[in-house]
């Protein structure tokens, strides 16, 4: 019996020929990620244990990006407690506001998950860097104390889910409307336990952002990570952020997958998530006209550069309308300068957005556009849960960034192949 | 001891809302458990009382806040037919026992008295009469919870400096 592409890099990192899903596994592991809300947790249980030194300072990432530029005492603390542990311990990825961005974005930018690696984040949307060809998945606190001290972590093997990709998207559909797509069809646990491994002709077609928005949602199916081939247009991607050799895994020809779920781009229509689950989905097309009182353009699932350029050119001599509120977080100080060299915040900033350094702090109700009671945000950000960006009886539509610009300026949700 | 009964999906936003992580100490963490699904959760809850919910128990974030919130309730086991992965590796990692086990998380009623043997893994309803047997987690994971913990379990291996 062959190995899935997640079998094969867990297998070399645990040091073993062959694994098999179900098989518990100590693997070592190439990054530790936390962010200024698990570090902190993180650092109070690796102190409490007694633990003094750190496995390898370079192999820690610790960045800064929830509730920063921090928006109250507490959370001040909170980022207090995580510098002066990254200072202490000479934390070599350590990213303040001015240099931090929206961790799952910044990550790959910088360089710090590259294909074959095994990465561990505590937090959840750390699956996003599967689109690298990586194994990365989402931890807690006390797994990240854990890495940190001893750069290994136990895993259960996970057995696979095939998806398979056909055809090319059509103009207005992206990699959001795909992985909201997936949910739909399988289910905000239909993938409990299990590793999603993308696959399939349409798989050339994606853009890189496409495929880190795509990973980056597998943990809203329950995947345990979302994982791409690694291709030419990887390889592009790591060139020039990547020196350190790293190693390219394809799944065996006689891999077993429990099933396969085939996705045919050509016919996929810009797609969203009603409250208050990532699988509540329908074609916009269906909810066309629903009234909304915010838009939220950003987020480690579509803060980047081309969600930017989408959203922009949607927007472009057209005005955010009277009762919305648009509000546009490009992911990294990068994104942010690159937007400003392609006149994108300009637009942003003439249609009636406000412009954002970045945080994540809408995503998670933290703070830059949180809801009051019954408001409604159209967001391209990855969860619609009760409460989630607000007050409990506040709404979350989940779209693409065509989806929310198309809806800022009408006003409503709208069809960005109608405006 | 009581049972408090939940569907399917219980996020770990509703557990612990990200307007609360800010304090990540067990006592502010407590007192706003679960208040976006049931806000009379942290004033009535007691020690030794049980949660048992739908499938898809503690989806969404990462954060251990949400289980150190419900462990610092008090709560003695959650029992539901599954868990999402990582508040099931938090909960093992921090030494809160949970159970997987369908029939009784759907049988099991708001209010019934129930009893878990950890080593065996019978569920007793004492309310109905009725037992349930949970699969005992496998060798590897409860020498994790028998250390009391990740963290102890790295320390007793010294593979930490």
């Amino acid at each position: 019996m062959g190995m899935t592409m997640t079998q094969k890099i867990l297998a070399k990192a645990a040091g073993l020929d062959k694994v098999e899903p179900g098989q518990l596994i100590e693997a070592k592991l190439d990054l530790v990620l936390g962010n200024d809300i698990t570090t902190p947790v993180a650092i109070t249980e690796f102190e409490k244990a007694g633990f003094t030194q750190v496995f390898d300072r370079d192999r820690i990432a610790i960045v800064l990006d929830h509730y920063t530029p921090c928006k109250d005492i507490q959370s001040a603390r909170l980022c207090k407690q995580a510098r002066e542990f990254a200072r202490k311990h000479e934390i070599t990825n350590f990213y303040d506001v001015g240099q931090m961005g929206v961790e799952h974005a910044l990550v790959p930018e910088k360089g710090l998950a590259a294909p074959g690696e095994v990465v561990v984040g505590a937090d959840s949307h750390t699956c996003t860097y599967g689109a690298l060809g990586a194994f990365s998945t989402g931890i807690g606190s006390t797994d990240m104390a854990a890495g940190m001290a001893t750069g290994l972590l136990w895993f259960k093997v996970p057995s696979a889910i095939r998806v398979t990709l056909k055809g090319k998207l059509q103009p207005h559909v992206s990699g959001k409307d795909v992985i909201l797509h997936l949910i739909g069809e399988i289910g905000v646990d239909g993938a409990l336990y299990q590793s999603l491994e993308f696959a399939g002709e349409g798989v050339g077609s994606l853009s890189m952002d496409d495929r880190f928005t795509i990973s980056n949602m597998a943990i809203e199916a329950g995947g345990k990570n979302g994982i791409f081939p690694v291709d030419e247009k990887t390889m592009e991607y790591i060139n020039g952020r990547v020196s350190r050799p790293c190693e390219a895994f394809s799944a065996d020809p006689d891999a077993v997958y429990e099933r396969e779920v085939v996705i045919d781009l050509d016919k996929l229509e810009p797609t969203v998530a009603l409250p208050h689950l990532p699988e509540n989905t329908k074609v916009v097309s269906e909810v066309a006209g629903t009234p909304i009182n915010q838009v939220v353009i950003g987020s480690c699932t579509n803060g980047r550069i081309s969600d930017l350029r989408i959203a922009a050119a949607i927007m472009k001599g057209k005005k955010v309308a009277s009762n919305v509120r648009c509000v546009v977080i490009p992911a990294t100080q990068e994104i942010t300068l690159q937007a400003m060299k392609e006149g994108l915040i300009e637009t942003f900033i003439q249609a009636g957005a406000a412009v954002s350094t970045p945080t994540c702090g809408p995503c998670l109700g933290g703070h830059m556009g949180v809801m009051a009671e019954g408001e409604r945000t159209v967001s391209t950000t990855n969860r619609n849960f009760v409460g989630r960006m607000g007050h409990t009886t506040s709404e979350i539509i989940l779209a693409s960034p065509a989806v929310a610009a198309a809806s800022a300026i009408a006003g409503c949700v709208a069809d960005p192949r109608a405006v | 001891m009581k049972v408090y009964k939940y569907g399917a999906n219980v996020d770990t936003d509703v557990i612990i809302p990200a307007r609360h992580l800010n304090d990540p100490s067990p006592a502010a963490l407590a007192s706003h458990c679960m208040e976006d699904i049931d806000d009379k959760f942290a004033s009535t809850v007691e020690a030794g009382d049980m949660i048992v919910a739908g499938a898809n128990f503690g989806c969404g974030s990462s954060r251990e806040h949400a289980p150190l919130a419900i462990k610092s309730c008090g709560i003695k086991c959650i029992i539901a037919p599954s868990f999402a992965r990582i508040f099931y590796r938090n909960c093992i990692n921090i030494g809160l026992p949970i159970v997987e086990c369908p029939q009784a998380a759907e049988e099991i009623q708001a209010g019934d008295q129930v009893d878990v043997n950890f080593t065996t893994g019978v569920i007793t309803d004492q309310t109905t009469g009725k037992t349930y047997q949970a699969a005992p987690f496998p060798e590897f994971i409860e020498g994790i919870v028998q250390s009391g913990g990740l963290l102890n379990s790295l320390k007793a291996r010294g593979v930490a400096k």
